[in-house]
């Protein structure tokens, strides 16, 4: 008995931790709408920091003054990233706030091994809370303790300052309306500004208290980031109680699963995040979202197809591209071809994020399927090539239509977050099923069949297929299909309305992005040779939305460009640079902060307003107004 | 948004004029140079592959010193695979291609030097394997393109379960990451241990995921198994809380602990005053190897780079060291003369002469088995044995069996 008494309240502890870094990403998402994807990054500064200063500051004083202090430093660096980068992006498309942050997170790793070099650190232990309590033979450590008492304070600490303070009410009515709040005539910029201090505090502070029990070390961002994100949602957008309740649920259910299936932790937050999700579209503790207002009379530039001019345009730069193997090496032609992969899978996400509205976290899940799709045919059916390529992405389509059916029924960050639980558990099957997959040593030997195994044609054969998937969805867009989709983006009611089963009309569009994106993942099979689990993993899926974002989410087809220069630029950068990671971070916050609209986006809004109006061809065509909801 | 077509077309056109000129200029051919390439996984893993680089660096200075190889001076390409497999066979293409190597090197991650292997296979380029322990990469995946110079997930299974065997402890449990690394670790070691010692019993494991251990209560559900000596795979901070967390919680009082790689420097050091006291290891002690071999190796790293060497930095030197002794025996840079050089070649390691097995292209390089103990604060290793590889290497019979014909 009193074993699963300890098992218990070690997962209390394991929860504290996640719940001080979880209740801080919660708290700015709930008020800037930032998917602050950079959280983890300042967790682990506060741990390295925290380090530090304790090898420096002696004595008990010394530690928890060490550990505070590189809170407040930390939080310190959070307002600077929040005055000088993020407040110029808040007017952005949504969710592109996620790339700046993203871009910060990869600078944060390069730097942080520069500064504190690449071994692992082993931080001080607290003075004083060494040892263990003797609890009927089982042993409780004290620092645990600590921990297990500290959640619930921060808990109500953060309860009195959101119930009992001004600034807490105007937090807790930002939450719930911005807009409202700013008409009111509340400072808005330091309301954020405070508000994204606090949340980078609490979760430099849960970093920092790592420091007695973890190896300070530079993946530590990337190891939390996706849990903590998880429990968020777990417990319902903005709700501090629900993190609360969450982290608790999490590492309870991890703590006492390891002794039935010692191997369920890899996928056990994701599977419970899956059913809370499918069985409360809103999380535990979480209110419906309210339909988010746009402001009113913002001009929106309606979608229309190609004029014949930019047709043959496009016919030239693919007459330009499919020239490439007249001059480049053979090295050129096999990272073209990767781009052109690249451009089919972040088109067909950007196909459901920008047409269709729905911004997947998980899209990898389709890319991966598909290139399982064609090393189980190429390698336990022994299928030709042509066959394989047909048929493979069939399982990413039959995925999309199992997973799509539950992600279609919620919206907004809950769809994104559930779509990421089903790619989780994908890749767990590919990395779990050693009997069939081959676990994390993949499935050797895809290879092109000879007739296009040269770098030259296989380039052209992914070249074509890119250009007609681009097509194709082109097409679609501005098909009558594709209409009903916009509606059903713009306005989920008057659709309804009006006719449109937008579920439905969601759900196939879910099925086309998934199919294209295993179609990418079919050739990209071909291309390596070999499948990993990797190819439906986590980092793969953030490529993607990087991809789009960079683009421009607003674009009927910035994707492409956005695939091309992410692509292009992060190959170049691992090949002829020490430091990829902080160039490309850089980059990317560059990037963002030139074109707030992305690429694409940025370029079209500076040609429709006329400050480029030396690119605009034809006569001037009197800018249209949407009604806006 | 009837432009964005044209601007597209703008935007595409340059970006592909762009793609063009990479990799368009091959660097100049000298006909005095070998070049060789060389992958790995330095942003992802620096704390094993900076080493790992001043190793092989070392290397090439000494090979380029003593007259190069047949007169030519070696050169080394090396690229960052970013600790991903696609990342390294695009790197592997450029090397290939471009870069006009003759052949490829390194690489740490398991499954990252197999799909480098399957694409020495594909490409019929000769592939020295650095440091992946898979034993597929020799055995049920293995092809005649491949060599592999460190010792195997199995032989070092074998090292410890000789040393396990010893121990009076009936009752094992086991922890390692949930991934093949440990999975065939665990695996191997228990099937070597229970042949010699029918009369174990294996009562739990754990399985946490790599990088995400969450240490309490795994610590917690080994000791409710009630074992009487506990195997051990984590590595890394991993390895670091569960040492911190088994410490603390008393777990290893009183038990024998048989534990993978924790010897070596890169996993060991970090532990600092926390290392455990009497665990079996394997690793590298650094500061009690007295050979003659090895000093030369020690001096030359220290003077050089001021610093002490970890394993990585043996798996270096040692990688370019057996490239160029194999390139300067086939006095050719034809795959087919490389692996015909390769297969039974004698070459000299810090760790004394080694050799790879023709059967299975596994280096003979083996490994030190200690105790851990704490001196002056630090970890170290104490009572170390080198144990050879060839002592440890898969059976010819093992190796017929599995691994398929060329």
């Amino acid at each position: 008995m009193s074993f699963y008494v300890v098992q218990f309240l070690s997962g209390l502890a394991s929860a504290a931790a996640l719940f001080l870094v979880a209740s801080g990403l919660s708290i700015i998402f709930g008020v800037t709408r930032i998917v602050n994807f950079a959280h983890g990054a300042f967790y682990m500064l506060g741990a390295y920091v925290a380090f530090s200063l304790t090898e420096r500051l002696s004595g008990t004083l010394g530690f928890w003054g060490g550990i505070i202090a590189a809170a407040v430093i930390v939080a310190l660096i959070g307002v600077l990233v929040e005055m000088l980068l993020l407040r110029r992006i808040y007017r952005s498309p949504e969710l592109f706030q996620l790339l700046a942050t993203f871009g910060l997170t990869l600078m944060v790793e390069d730097l942080a091994v520069l500064i504190w070099g690449p071994d692992d650190l082993l931080g001080r232990r607290a003075p004083g809370l060494r040892g263990a309590f003797d609890f009927f033979g089982q042993a409780i450590p004290t620092y645990d303790v600590l921990l297990m008492v500290l959640g619930p304070v921060v808990l109500g600490a953060l309860w009195l300052l959101f119930h009992r303070t001004r600034w807490g009410v105007l937090v807790r009515a930002a939450t719930q309306d911005r807009d409202m709040v700013a008409a009111l005539g509340v400072n808005q910029k330091w309301l954020f500004t405070s508000v994204f201090a606090l949340g980078v505090f609490l979760a430099a502070l849960g970093g920092a208290l790592q420091i007695p029990r973890d190896a300070v070390n530079h993946t530590m961002d990337l190891r939390i980031i996706v849990d903590v994100f998880v429990v968020v949602v777990i417990g319902g957008l903005g709700s501090i109680t629900g993190a609360f309740v969450a982290a608790v649920l999490v590492s309870e259910l991890n703590a006492f699963g390891i002794l039935i299936f010692p191997k369920i932790s890899i996928i056990l937050v994701f599977l419970v995040m899956a059913v809370v999700l499918i069985v409360r579209p809103w999380g535990l503790f979480g209110k419906p979202e309210a339909a988010a207002r746009q402001t009113p009379g913002l001009a929106v530039q309606p979608w229309r197809p190609l004029s014949s001019q930019a047709r043959l345009a496009f016919v030239g730069v693919l007459i330009l591209a499919a020239a490439l193997p007249l001059l480049g090496s053979n090295y050129a032609l096999i990272v073209g071809a990767e781009i052109a992969i690249f451009v089919i899978f972040a088109v067909s996400l950007h196909f459901l994020m920008s047409v269709g509205g729905m911004a997947s976290f998980g899209h990898a899940a389709y890319f991966g399927l598909g290139a399982y799709g064609v090393a189980f045919l190429a390698k336990l059916a022994g299928l030709p090539m042509i066959a394989c390529l047909l048929l493979g992405p069939l399982l990413g389509l039959f995925g999309a239509i199992v997973f799509g059916w539950f992600a279609v029924q919620l919206s907004g960050v809950y769809f994104a977050m559930l779509t990421l639980a089903f790619a989780q558990i994908v890749w767990s099957i590919a990395f779990q099923w050693v009997d069939v997959t081959g676990g994390d040593n993949g499935i050797l030997g895809v290879w092109p069949a000879a007739l296009v195994a040269t770098p030259a044609r296989f380039y052209w054969l992914a070249l074509a297929i890119t250009a007609l998937s681009v097509v194709v969805l082109r097409v679609l867009v501005f098909s009558p299909f594709g209409y009903a989709l916009r509606a059903t983006r713009d306005s989920g009611l008057r659709s309804e309305a009006i006719g449109i089963n937008s579920k439905r009309i969601q759900w196939t569009a879910f099925v086309i992005a998934g199919t294209f994106a295993a179609l990418a993942g079919a050739l990209f099979a071909y291309l390596k040779g070999s499948v990993f689990p990797d190819n439906a993993g986590i980092a793969l899926s953030v490529d993607s939305l990087v991809m789009v974002l960079l683009g421009g989410v607003e674009t009927v087809s910035g994707a492409v460009v956005g695939a091309i220069v992410y692509k292009a630029l992060s190959i170049w950068l691992v090949s002829y640079t020490e430091l990829s990671k902080l160039v490309m971070g850089a980059v990317i916050v560059l990037l963002v902060v030139m074109f707030p609209k992305g690429i694409v986006g940025t370029f079209d809004s500076l040609i429709e307003s006329g400050r480029l109006s030396f690119l605009k061809r034809g006569s001037s065509r009197a800018t249209q107004t949407e009604g806006a909801e | 948004m009837r432009r964005q077509g044209g601007l597209l077309g703008i935007v595409l056109a340059g970006l592909t004029a762009a793609a063009m000129t990479t990799g368009v200029t091959t660097a100049a051919f000298a006909q005095d140079e070998i070049k060789i390439g060389e992958i790995n996984s330095y942003s992802a893993l620096p704390s094993f592959t900076e080493p790992y680089r001043k190793g092989w660096q070392l290397a090439v200075e000494e090979v380029n010193a003593a007259g190069g190889i047949n007169g030519k001076k070696l050169v080394v390409v090396s690229k960052d695979d970013g600790g991903k497999p696609a990342d390294a066979v695009t790197a592997a293409n450029e090397l290939v291609s471009s870069e006009k190597v003759v052949m490829l090197t390194g690489t740490f991650f398991s499954h990252i030097g197999l799909a480098v292997s399957d694409f020495a296979k594909q490409k019929k380029v000769f592939f020295l394997a650095a440091e992946p322990l898979t034993d597929a990469i020799t055995m049920s995946k293995g092809n005649r393109y491949t060599f592999r110079l460190r010792p195997s997930n199995y032989m070092q299974a074998a090292m410890l379960a000789d040393e396990a065997a010893k121990l009076p402890a009936k009752r094992w449990a086991t922890v390692a990451p949930n991934y093949e690394y440990g999975q065939s670790a665990v695996a191997v070691f228990k099937e070597l241990l229970s042949k010699k010692r029918p009369d174990i019993q294996w009562v739990g494991e754990q399985w946490p995921p790599q990088g995400k251990i969450d240490a309490g209560p795994v610590v917690q559900a080994l000791a409710a198994t009630n074992p009487e000596a506990i195997l051990n795979v984590e590595f890394g901070p991993d390895l670091v809380k569960f040492v911190r967390e088994g410490n603390t919680r008393g777990l290893f009082k009183g038990k024998s602990v048989v534990s993978f790689l924790t010897g070596e420097p890169e996993y060991l050091d970090p532990l600092k005053d926390e290392t455990p006291n009497g665990w079996i290891v394997t690793g590298y002690p650094w500061y009690d190897i007295k050979t003659a071999d090895h000093d030369k190796f020690l001096k030359a790293y220290q003077a050089k780079f001021n610093d002490y060497p970890r394993l990585g930095s043996i798996v270096g030197y040692g990688t370019i060291k057996a490239a160029a002794a194999i390139l300067a025996k086939a006095n050719s840079t034809d795959t087919d003369k490389l692996i015909e050089a390769a297969e039974g070649i004698k070459l000299d390691s810090p760790f004394g002469e080694i050799t790879f097995r023709k059967s299975d292209h596994q280096a003979t390089l083996g490994a030190y088995v200690g105790k851990t103990a704490v001196k002056d604060g630090k970890g170290v290793m104490v009572d170390s044995v080198y144990r050879d590889g060839k002592d440890f290497l898969p059976s010819e019979a093992d190796v017929a069996k599995e691994r398929p014909k060329d």
